[in-house]
């Protein structure tokens, strides 16, 4: 495999709100290769925004702490980084594009503005330099008419073209690492495809490794490499995607897989839903998460939490049954 | 679900939403056009999926064939009976046998009022009964949907969202209705309820044959819940077919895009396929394309689909589509 470029470990937040201290993110380990992309998928609250925001040093404190953790950034660890440090770093190096298009964008400045200011700042060059480059990021990631919508306000924009915008921002310099939090989640289908197709192509001629947010299975399926599975603020397996959907060995992924319709599939079955609710995470975990929910649950699930250990060379899972003998995990 | 045996038959419906401009004398200077004249039928026992793009005009089609939105201009028979000229006291009994599941299970639900007063209320409305009669069938109602009827006096934030999707379903059974419009009743609800719930609508159907015209924008789930799929785009049907006929012979070019671009999970067969990648936007309903609503995205698009609109047709036994050059 390439080498690292990111390798994180123990990531452990918190939240103090009033009903008591949401332990969102519980002892999160995993790495990031050159040029790779890696899939986190997981449920509404299970922790997946909370995890990038922590390594980006994004955390609102109050009321949110990194507990614990380390994320080695090319060997040097960006939760000990100053404020300017880091702020350079996710300017150039790591960039983020948001899960809500509107709120990462200034209403009152025009795209073109937006676009330009990071590569002025970065590189150096003057404003009507960046904003040449600015016209042709948005055209490389397919704005019609680039240069003449640079003055356009965002509200002018559509949500497809928005989303657009911001991965033109999050690519302005070039960045080592994209980490993208669910940017289609909110778009229809067919601009959902006209945008993955647009990541990829730049992601085969920039060689940027990208960290991909989702809910959804199928996204990842196409687009990533390797996935990492979260449930109540833990990783609860990860493996690379054909091992994912091939093999998946946590009982959460294999009913989450269960549960999907596949538009290919030529016969009616049943799916297979899983009872209860996704936890609350008001207490730190003692026990598995998963536990409430799962069938295979035996007693020392609900007095131990289960590592993220090996599995097979690439594949690790988090859990003390194995699912296809309903025996302990050897 | 024989082919004849229609139970509710839309006819030409069209729903347009003024836009007004002026504070003091406002006068319309256009129209939404969110229903553009569309047709079809919706069969005794079955489920009928409605996809499409947000905006495209799904929800104002369900409601308007509920007649919460009077049309435009077009019909809606309800076992013959044409409900768009019904009015007051003759249309409330016809309203008792149609019912609806809305999207947001957060949204739906009066935050004041208990579970069981939001699932009898409806029955109260109705005068169905009295207090005894009507917290039985309340009791009943919940069962039905896989909750606990001691659950009747709580109030609705006690509920996770799959729950309070229950609670909308049991509201709508209340009347004992025969067609259910359920419009994107999982599209808020997190992956591992949305199945919960899908199974719950299927169950009930075979238990109480019930109707359904189950209304999302997520095609594989619309696929796998349905006996047949019309495929929506701005206003018009693009097409409609049997779920296994439209999926392995989509003839509309929107429906083949469609197709293409929805995620299959499963890394193996996603690497097999070729992706019809459309170009642009969905224009606005305000002022549709001339002609084929689709021509502006259309890949195939020629000068004839400007000048015309394509005519709604059964091109194979069972399967409509408007489109000027499918065969
Ligand atoms: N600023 C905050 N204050 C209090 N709690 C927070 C805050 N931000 C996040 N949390 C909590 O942390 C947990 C994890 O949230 P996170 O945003 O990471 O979820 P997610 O996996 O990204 O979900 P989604 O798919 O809905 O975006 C949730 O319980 C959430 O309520
Ligand atoms: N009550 C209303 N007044 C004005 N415009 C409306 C109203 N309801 C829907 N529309 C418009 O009609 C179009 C179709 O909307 P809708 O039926 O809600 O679409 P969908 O359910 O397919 O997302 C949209 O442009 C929408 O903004
Ligand atoms: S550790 Fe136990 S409860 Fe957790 S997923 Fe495995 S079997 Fe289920
Ligand atoms: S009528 Fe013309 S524009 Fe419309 S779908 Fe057919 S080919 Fe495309
Ligand atoms: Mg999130
Ligand atoms: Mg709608």
């Amino acid at each position: 495999m390439a080498p690292k470029v990111l390798e994180v470990k123990d990531l452990a937040t918190e939240f103090k709100t009033r009903d008591g201290i949401v332990h969102a993110v519980n002892g999160v380990s995993f790495e990031l290769h050159e040029g790779e992309t890696l899939g986190i998928v997981g449920e509404s609250a299970c922790g997946k925004t909370v995890t990038v925001l922590s390594i980006l040093g994004l955390i609102p404190n109050p009321p949110g702490r990194v507990v614990s953790g380390t994320a080695h950034y090319l060997g040097k660890d960006l939760l000990k980084m100053s404020d300017e440090e880091i702020r350079f770093i996710r300017g150039a190096q790591i960039s983020m594009v948001f899960q809500d298009p509107m709120t990462s964008f200034n209403p009152v400045l025009t795209i073109g503005r937006q676009v330009a200011e990071p590569i002025e700042i970065h590189q150096g060059v003057s404003r009507k330099e960046a904003l040449e480059r600015a016209g042709e990021l948005l055209a490389l990631v397919g704005i019609p008419n680039a240069k003449d919508r640079l003055a356009d306000y965002p509200h002018q924009f559509s949500g497809g073209m928005r989303q657009r915008a911001m991965i033109a921002m999050a690519l302005a310099c070039s960045p080592t690492v994209l980490i993208a939090d669910e940017p289609t989640t909110a778009l229809d289908v067919t601009i959902q495809a006209q945008i993955i197709d647009i990541v990829k192509r730049l992601r085969d001629q920039l060689g940027m490794a990208i960290i991909w947010i989702t809910h959804d299975l199928g996204i990842i399926a196409g687009l990533a490499q390797r996935v990492n599975v979260m449930y109540g603020g833990c990783i609860v397996e990860e493996a690379v995607v054909k091992e994912l959907y091939g093999n998946p060995q946590h009982p959460y992924t294999l009913g989450l897989i269960g549960s999907l319709p596949r538009l290919d599939a030529s016969t009616h079955t049943r799916l297979i839903s899983i009872d209860g609710a996704p936890p609350i995470l008001m207490q730190k975990p003692t026990s598995c998460p998963f536990a409430p929910r799962c069938t295979f649950v035996v007693d020392r699930c609900r007095q131990e939490n289960p590592p993220l250990l090996s599995f097979d060379t690439h594949h690790r899972v988090a859990c003390w049954v194995d699912p296809k003998t309903g025996g302990p995990r050897s | 679900m024989s082919k004849d045996d229609v139970l509710l038959r839309v006819d030409h419906l069209v729903k347009h939403f003024p836009i007004m401009q002026g504070i003091i004398i406002s006068k319309q200077v256009g129209a939404v056009r969110a229903v553009d004249d569309i047709s079809f039928d919706i069969r005794r026992g079955e489920t009928l999926g409605l996809v499409g793009e947000s905006g495209c005009g799904k929800s104002t089609t369900g409601r308007t064939i509920l007649q919460l939105y009077r049309p435009t201009s077009g019909h809606v028979y309800y076992n013959d009976v044409d409900l768009t000229t019904l009015k007051g006291s003759a249309l409330r009994p016809m309203r008792a046998k149609m019912q609806m599941i809305f999207q947001d299970p957060y949204a739906s639900l009066n935050p004041r009022m208990t579970v069981g007063e939001i699932v009898g209320e409806p029955l109260v409305v109705h005068k169905w009964g009295g207090t005894r009669e009507i917290n039985q069938r309340v009791d009943e109602l919940l069962t039905q949907v896989g909750l606990n009827p001691a659950f009747a006096n709580r109030y609705p934030h006690e509920f996770s969202g799959g729950q309070r999707q229950r609670i909308g379903v049991a509201r709508s059974l209340a009347l004992k209705p025969d067609l259910i419009v359920c419009d994107e009743p999982i599209s808020a609800l997190d992956v591992s309820i949305q199945a919960q719930v899908v199974n719950l609508l299927e169950d009930l159907q075979d238990q109480l044959g019930l109707t359904y015209l189950f209304i999302a924008h997520d095609l594989s789930m619309v696929r796998h819940i349905s006996d047949r799929v019309a495929v929506m785009y701005l206003g018009i049907l693009a097409e409609l077919a049997d779920r296994a006929e439209l999926y392995l012979n989509p003839l509309h070019p929107y429906t083949q895009a469609l197709l293409s671009a929805v995620p299959i999970p499963d890394p193996v067969a996603e690497e097999k396929r070729a992706r019809i990648i459309l170009e642009g936007d969905v224009p606005s309903p305000a002022n549709p394309p001339s002609g084929c609503h689709f021509r502006t995205r259309c890949p195939i698009a020629q000068p004839l689909c400007a000048e015309q609109k394509p005519e709604w047709r059964e091109l194979r036994p069972d399967h409509f589509v408007a489109c000027h050059f499918a065969t």
